[in-house]
C-alpha cells in the first residue's frame, strides 16, 4: 500500500474530545494517564481510594458545564453536588466533605447565580454532606457561560472489600438501579435550537444512600459504577475493557421509559449511549443479586432496580448485547459527539 | 411503544426469519439500497438469521458517503470565513475534506475548534431561523441528501425567499437515487439480483417511481422500511418474486409509502429545484441523478455568493469506498477497515457516516467482522 498512515490526532481540542466516547478515551489514554502514571491512577475508577493510617478515604473532582443552567428536575448546582456525592458513593464511600469552584461570567444576573448556590445548599443536605472550602473567579463576557463549577469531594470508604474494576469476576451479576436515558433527553428538550417538547425530567439524584443500605445490609458489591457522560454502554465497557471479563446484556432487560424511546428514535441516538445523573450500575456474585434488588428496591432513587445480565467469563474484555430474536452484538463506544456538553 | 414494538417483535422475526428459509431454494444475492437499512440491519444482526443461500449487500444510499470531496471542501472553505455561521446535519461534521500536503484531512470539526462557527441543526428550518435572527451574518446551511431531505430543504429556500432572507444561503449537493441504482444495475461486475427500495424515498417519490427500474434491469423491487420486521418482510417478497421468476415492484411499506408518492413534496421540490449531472463520492459522475438551485433561486446559492473553488480533491488510494458504496465489496474486505481507516481517523465518508456501511460494520460487531473476514471473503468469492 501506498496511502502513508494518516495522522491518528486532531491537532486541537474538539467538542468530541469531551462527549465521553472513544476520542475521549484516546485523551486520557495518551495525554493524561502517561503524564500522571500511578497505582491509584491506574485503577481507571471513579474515584481513588486513599489509605491514611487506619482510615480509608475516597477522593475524586469533576466539573460541570451544562447548558441551560436550569432544566426540569435540576440545574448546574444540583448536579455539581450529586455528581461528586455519586462518585465517593461508587467508592463504597460515605460522602462527607466538598470543595467548590466557581467560574462567573461577567453580566450573569445574582439572582441565577443564588438559585444555584441555594439548590447546591440543598443538595448536599440531602446528601448530608459540608462544603468545607470554595473558590469564585470572574471571566469576561464571552468567555464563559455564565457558570462552571468544579467541586472535588472526599468520603470514609466503609465497605470492607475492595470495590472496583479489579475485584469483578465471571458469574457476577449486572444489576441497574432504574430507566436510563431521562438526563440527556431533557437537557437536549431544553436546549434552544430543538423544536420539541418532552414531559420528562432529568433523573439528577444523589445516589449515597442505596449505596450505603447495600452495605448495611452486608452484600458483597465488587463493582459499582455511575452512568454519566456515554450511558450505560459507556459504564459496562469502560469496566470491561479495564479488566478484561466479558459482559453479556439483556437488551429487553433495560428499562426505558417510551418518552425516551421516542426521542432517540426521533433525534437517531442509541439510548445506551445518552447520559444519567443518578442510575448506577451494581456487580456483584449472582447468589446476591435478589438481595441487593431487594435492598434497592427499598430505596426512592433505586425503586426500579433490575437485573440485566451478568460477568461471562474472563475473555476479550467485550460487552454483548444479546436480543431476544436470538442476535448478539457488540457494544462500542460511539465515535464523536453524542450529547455535547450535558453534564 | 406503538409502531416500533410490533415491528421489532421476536416472535414475527423468527417467523419470518424460517419463512426465508423455506422460500429460498438457491442463492440470492439482494440490494438493500438504504443506509438507514444496512445499519439496522447489523445493528439487529438480521444478516445472522437469513439462510447461508441469501447474500445482503449494501447500496449507496447513504448521503453523507456520497457526497463529493468536492463539496466537502467548499463546505470547509465557507464554514471557516469569518462571519458565517455554517449549519449542517451533524453526520456531516466528521467528515473529512481532501488530504493536505501534511497528510491531515480536515472536517468541520476542526473547522469548529479552528474559530468557525459551525452549528449541527436538525431541520433546515432552523436555519432559516438564524438567518433571522442574525441579520448581520451569512448562514449557510449544507443541503444534502435525496429525496427525502430535498422537499424540506427546498421548504427553507422558498420561506427564505419570501421572507427576503438576504442573509440565507445553501449549498447543494442534492443526489437522486433511480440514475445511481441505474448506474449500478447497468455495471457489468454486478451482482445484484434484487432490491429494496428505501421507504422513506418512496414516501416521498412514490411506489410508482421504481417501475422503470424494475422493468428496466428486469429484476425485483420491494419497497421496504427500516424496522426488523419490515426488512425480512422485504427480502422475503423479494426471495419469492426471484424463486418465481418475477421481476414487479411491490410495497411492503404501505404505512408510509402511497403508491403516488407524496406530490405535494414533489411540487416543493420541483419549484425550486431542477435535475442536473452530478458527482457521486465513489461512483463518479452520473447523468441527471442530482437537483441544483433553479435560477429564480441562483441568489440563494452558497457556491455563486462565496465564489469557492474547491482544489483538486484527492481521495486516500487506499480506501475502497467506491466499491463498497456499489455493492461490489464488503466493508471488512477493506485492507483498512479497523486498522488505520476508524469512525476516529477515518479515510472515507463510509466509516463516518450514521448510515455508512462501514461504520455499521466497526460499531456493531467490532472484533467480530474482523474475525469473519475470511468467510466473507469466501462467501463473496463463491458466488
Amino acid at each position: 500500500m501506498t496511502c502513508p498512515v494518516p495522522n491518528q490526532d486532531y491537532d486541537r481540542i474538539l467538542l468530541a474530545h469531551g462527549g465521553g466516547g472513544r476520542l475521549t478515551q484516546r485523551l486520557l489514554d495518551r495525554l493524561f494517564r502517561p503524564a500522571f502514571d500511578n497505582e491509584l491512577l491506574a485503577t481507571r475508577h471513579d474515584g481513588a481510594a486513599l489509605a491514611l493510617g487506619a482510615d480509608r478515604l475516597a477522593f475524586t473532582t469533576d466539573s460541570y458545564v451544562v447548558r441551560p443552567l436550569f432544566f426540569p428536575g435540576g440545574d448546574i448546582g444540583r448536579l455539581a453536588v450529586c455528581g461528586t456525592v455519586n462518585d465517593l458513593a461508587m467508592c463504597g464511600a460515605r460522602p462527607l466533605w466538598l470543595s467548590a469552584g466557581f467560574i462567573l461570567e461577567e453580566g450573569l444576573a445574582v439572582d441565577d447565580l443564588r438559585r444555584v448556590v441555594e439548590s447546591m445548599r440543598r443538595a448536599a443536605s440531602d446528601a448530608r454532606v459540608q462544603l468545607v472550602t470554595a473558590d469564585t473567579k470572574v471571566v469576561d463576557r464571552g468567555k464563559g457561560d455564565g457558570i462552571y463549577i468544579n467541586t472535588a469531594g472526599l468520603g470514609r470508604i466503609i465497605a470492607r472489600e475492595p470495590i472496583g474494576p479489579a475485584s469483578v469476576r465471571p458469574g457476577d451479576a449486572v444489576l441497574l438501579s432504574g430507566d436510563i436515558g431521562r438526563h440527556g433527553i431533557t437537557i437536549m428538550a431544553a436546549r434552544d435550537g430543538l423544536a420539541f417538547e418532552s414531559p420528562l425530567e432529568s433523573d439528577c439524584a444523589p445516589l449515597h444512600e442505596p449505596v450505603l443500605e447495600l452495605i448495611a445490609d452486608g452484600l458483597p458489591i465488587h463493582c459499582l459504577r455511575d452512568l454519566t457522560r456515554g450511558g450505560l454502554a459507556a459504564g459496562l465497557i469502560e469496566m470491561a475493557q479495564t479488566t478484561g471479563v466479558d459482559f453479556e446484556i439483556d437488551e429487553e432487560a433495560i428499562p426505558i421509559v417510551d418518552a425516551v424511546r421516542g426521542a432517540s428514535e426521533l433525534l437517531g441516538l442509541d439510548p445506551l449511549n445518552i447520559a444519567n445523573e443518578g442510575r448506577f450500575l451494581v456487580i456483584l456474585p449472582e447468589r446476591n443479586a435478589d438481595a441487593a434488588l431487594a435492598t434497592l428496591g427499598r430505596c426512592d432513587v433505586a425503586r426500579g432496580a433490575c437485573r440485566i445480565g451478568r460477568v461471562t467469563g474472563a475473555g476479550r474484555g467485550e460487552t454483548i448485547l444479546r436480543s431476544r430474536r436470538g442476535t448478539r452484538r457488540v457494544l462500542d463506544l460511539f465515535s464523536g459527539e453524542q450529547l455535547p456538553r450535558i453534564c | 411503544m406503538k409502531y416500533l414494538d410490533e415491528y421489532r417483535d421476536a416472535d414475527a422475526v423468527r417467523r419470518l426469519a424460517a419463512a426465508i428459509g423455506r422460500a429460498a431454494t438457491r442463492p440470492w444475492t439482494i440490494m438493500e439500497i438504504c443506509g438507514g437499512q444496512t445499519h439496522a440491519i447489523l445493528r439487529f444482526g438480521l444478516d445472522e438469521l437469513l439462510p447461508p443461500e441469501i447474500t445482503l449487500i449494501h447500496g449507496p444510499g447513504c448521503p453523507v458517503c456520497v457526497t463529493p470531496v468536492e463539496l466537502i471542501d467548499k463546505a470547509l472553505a465557507i464554514a471557516a470565513r469569518p462571519g458565517v455561521i455554517f449549519c449542517s446535519f451533524g453526520d456531516m461534521l466528521r467528515v473529512p475534506g481532501s488530504r493536505g500536503a501534511d497528510g491531515r484531512a480536515a472536517d468541520l470539526m476542526a473547522v469548529r475548534a479552528a474559530g468557525g462557527d459551525v452549528r449541527v441543526v436538525y431541520s433546515p428550518l432552523d436555519a432559516v431561523a438564524l438567518a433571522r435572527a442574525n441579520p448581520s451574518r451569512e448562514v449557510v446551511f449544507f443541503a444534502i441528501g435525496f429525496e427525502t431531505t430535498a422537499p424540506a430543504n427546498a421548504l427553507a429556500a422558498a420561506l427564505a425567499a419570501r421572507e427576503g432572507l438576504v442573509n440565507f444561503s445553501l449549498l447543494v449537493s442534492h443526489v437522486l437515487v433511480p440514475p445511481a441504482i441505474s448506474a449500478i444495475l447497468g455495471s457489468p461486475d454486478c451482482r445484484v439480483q434484487g432490491l429494496l427500495a428505501a421507504g422513506h424515498v418512496c414516501a416521498v417519490m412514490g411506489a410508482a417511481a421504481c417501475r422503470p427500474i424494475a422493468a428496466r434491469h428486469r429484476v425485483p423491487v420491494v419497497v421496504t422500511g427500516f424496522e426488523p420486521v419490515d426488512l425480512l418482510d422485504g427480502v422475503l417478497r423479494c426471495i419469492r418474486q426471484l424463486e418465481a421468476g418475477r421481476a414487479e415492484v411491490e410495497n411492503a411499506y404501505a404505512r408510509a409509502v402511497a403508491d403516488e408518492g407524496n406530490p405535494h413534496a414533489r411540487r416543493r421540490m420541483e419549484e425550486v429545484f431542477e435535475v442536473c449531472d452530478r458527482s457521486w463520492r465513489g461512483l463518479g459522475r452520473i447523468p441527471r441523478s442530482g437537483l441544483r438551485l433553479r435560477s429564480a433561486y441562483a441568489a440563494f446559492d452558497a457556491e455563486r455568493r462565496f465564489g469557492v473553488e474547491a482544489p483538486g480533491a484527492g481521495e486516500p488510494a487506499e480506501c475502497l469506498s467506491g466499491l463498497v458504496l456499489q455493492g461490489l465489496r464488503r466493508p471488512t474486505d477493506c485492507p483498512a477497515f479497523a486498522t488505520r481507516c476508524t469512525p476516529e481517523c477515518p479515510l472515507g465518508a463510509p466509516m463516518v457516516s450514521a448510515e455508512g456501511a462501514c461504520a455499521a460494520y466497526f460499531r456493531y460487531r467490532p472484533s467480530h467482522s474482523r474475525q469473519d473476514r475470511g468467510t466473507i471473503l469466501k462467501r463473496g468469492a463463491a458466488r
